[in-house]
């Protein structure tokens, strides 16, 4: 499903220049759920940026579902975040004037899809996060928790082939994390191939694999006998 | 970008965020509503202008005696000059080419009596032709002739007023009435449109008052009507070989300014009409300047809002927005917000203006109206100023990365 060659990224602060990515080679096969841990500074962020399109490349080479990512422009990698990623953050990033519904909405307008469709889909991926008879609440009007569930049930909603998290759990205590956590469980189970970027041992241990980053290399990449977040919940 | 779903997304968007809409929205109304009616005002101004000199002919001369301020051949200084019957008969004659006529004017004033009614009334002695040169409008009889004026009749036409004040509800048409203890019959009644005093005066045939006077062939002033067809510098011209020969007629040194005045309509007409288009001119300068202010004040809102958006946009571009759907979305946004408010404002300032019509005339405001041209371009040109001026940001904000833009602050 994702395929990096020798990635490379530096960023340039002034004169000095930060190689933040040294070179990493990492693969990702469908249906997997990969937590990406490293202390802060470690390069995991820049990594899922990159692999999630938001920023680009110096050097190496990035293959999803097939199709190389090469000479992205603003159009291009639109329509490629679109068609190929969800995306989860740490702060949710709701748009706040809209409900959880038209939230939920907001990729598959981006889409093309239909109006009448648009808001099926969007009822039917809340029912899925458990939020169906908040739909019409605005963020506002939502914990923390049921933002973030309101988020996933958004990239779930355009159909990605990868979702991506920066720290999803992030800003949620840890009783409401393992509910999180326990959704993303169990969009795995149904197929969906998941990255999580944490710092937390805990949420790393509920992936199936744990990809260690440090100083912009990888310095373990194992398979972990996932914990099940629901005994938690 | 012109989709139903692109609008319905847009409408959603202005209704979630009324303040800004708001805001946005009453900045370019209010620019466009004052320019409306700083530039209708001038309008008006210029209207006011056009109507205080506009009762009377403007192809007309007022040519009036003075005195002699320098001796000259062999006349001393201080001399009074005056104008008679044949001084009328040698213009006509000379400048026949360029006078389309020319009639006396002397002006009494004095009791007029009708039975028990009485008041004191201007009263001017007359040619026929006089009647074009105030544009007065006879309501019934007739005006004086040349017969009337050959056979020196004692005939009368009075203003509007002069017959309400003396004969009430009574037709004073064929009535005698007492000018300063000589009768005089009525013949005719007129209006004027330059206002209460021109329909307080009588006029009478000019050799009349002359046989009042001792029979003298004194006149007071003369008016001449050129015609029209010799222009603005054709009347200048006739001005400056009119005074030359009445100057050389009455003996009186070229160089001196007191002799004789000649009161040039056109030229003073032409002089109003410029001040009266410098004030539209300063007017509308400042109606501009509403509008730049507008401009200004839109593009800032347009700056703010961006800004304000940088987060939301740089979700919509994560979840798949492309940069022309972003730019799209803020310019139709304010595309339309400006165009519904813009034209609100134009059709506020034009109903105001059009209620408005009289009732500033004690200002020097009459009638002020815009051009629906001018409203129009200039709500359009705001229109245009603000979706650049949203363009710009719009399009900065399009090129941010989303991670950027999605960085927590």
């Amino acid at each position: 499903m994702i395929e990096i060659k020798d990635l490379h990224k530096s960023y340039k602060m002034g004169n000095n220049s930060l190689h933040v990515l040294k070179g990493i080679n990492f693969n990702v096969k469908e249906g997997e759920l990969v937590a990406i841990m490293g202390s802060s500074g470690s390069g995991k962020s820049t990594l899922l940026n990159i692999l999630g399109m938001l920023d680009v490349l110096d050097e190496g080479s990035y293959t999803l579902d097939g199709v190389p990512i090469v000479d992205l422009n603003e159009t291009k990698a639109a329509k490629y975040r679109n068609k190929f990623l969800g995306f989860i953050f740490q702060s949710f990033n709701l748009i706040n004037y809209k409900s959880a519904a038209e939230n939920v909405a907001l990729p598959l307008y981006y889409q093309g899809v239909g109006r009448k469709e648009r808001q099926e889909k969007a009822l039917k991926y809340l029912e899925q996060v458990g939020l169906k008879q908040w739909a019409g609440h605005l963020p506002s009007e939502l914990s923390g928790g049921q933002k973030q569930r309101v988020a996933i049930a958004r990239a779930l909603a355009a159909e990605p082939k990868v979702l991506m998290a920066d720290e999803p759990t992030g800003a949620l205590d840890s009783k409401t994390s393992y509910e999180v956590m326990d959704l993303i469980q169990k969009i795995n189970d149904a197929g969906n191939t998941i990255l999580i970027v944490t710092h937390e041992p805990d949420i790393a241990d509920m992936c199936k694999r744990i990809v260690h980053l440090k100083d912009g290399v990888i310095v373990e990449d194992k398979i972990v006998d996932q914990v099940r977040a629901s005994q938690y919940v | 970008m012109f989709s139903r779903d692109a609008w319905k997304e847009i409408f959603e968007t202005i209704q979630k965020n009324k303040l800004r809409t708001f805001l946005s929205g009453f900045t370019v109304a209010i620019g466009i509503f004052i320019f409306v009616v700083l530039y209708g005002f001038g309008n008006g101004l210029t209207n006011t202008f056009a109507k205080f000199f506009g009762d009377d002919a403007t192809n007309v001369f007022f040519i009036f005696p003075g005195r002699t301020s320098v001796p000259y051949s062999g006349y001393k200084a201080n001399r009074q000059i005056e104008f008679d019957n044949e001084d009328l008969a040698d213009i006509e004659k000379n400048f026949a080419m360029f006078v389309d006529y020319i009639t006396p004017r002397i002006s009494r004033s004095g009791l007029v009596k009708y039975k028990n009614e009485s008041n004191n009334y201007g009263n001017m002695g007359v040619a026929p032709s006089h009647q074009y040169s105030e544009k007065t409008i006879m309501m019934k009889g007739r005006y004086i002739n040349n017969q009337d004026v050959k056979d020196k009749t004692k005939y009368a036409v009075i203003g509007r007023l002069v017959e309400r004040d003396l004969f009430k509800d009574e037709d004073g048409l064929g009535k005698y009435i007492d000018i300063g203890g000589s009768s005089f019959k009525v013949i005719g009644v007129f209006q004027d449109d330059g206002g209460d005093n021109e329909e307080r005066k009588i006029y009478i045939p000019y050799t009349t008052r002359q046989l009042i006077e001792k029979n003298t062939d004194k006149i007071d002033q003369m008016v001449l009507g050129f015609k029209p067809q010799i222009g603005y510098s054709g009347a200048m011209s006739l001005e400056s070989s009119l005074e030359k020969y009445l100057k050389s007629k009455k003996f009186i040194n070229p160089n001196d300014e007191n002799g004789i005045f000649i009161r040039n309509i056109a030229d003073q007409l032409k002089q109003n009409q410029q001040l009266a288009s410098v004030l539209q001119i300063i007017v509308s300068f400042v109606a501009f300047g509403t509008i730049i202010a507008g401009i200004i004040g839109i593009s800032n809102i347009m700056v703010f809002v961006v800004k304000e958006r940088t987060k939301e946009l740089g979700i919509r571009k994560a979840l798949g927005a492309t940069p022309k759907s972003v730019i799209s979305t803020i310019l139709l946004e304010s595309i339309f917000i400006t165009t519904i408010s813009g034209f609100i404002g134009m059709l506020l300032g034009t109903v105001l203006l059009n209620s408005m019509g009289d009732t500033l005339e004690d200002y020097f405001i009459t009638d002020p109206y815009i051009d629906t041209g001018i409203a129009v371009f200039a709500t359009i040109l705001l229109i245009i100023c603000g979706a650049l001026a949203g363009y710009v940001p719009a399009r900065k904000a399009a090129k941010i990365k989303p991670i950027v833009a999605l960085r927590d602050e």
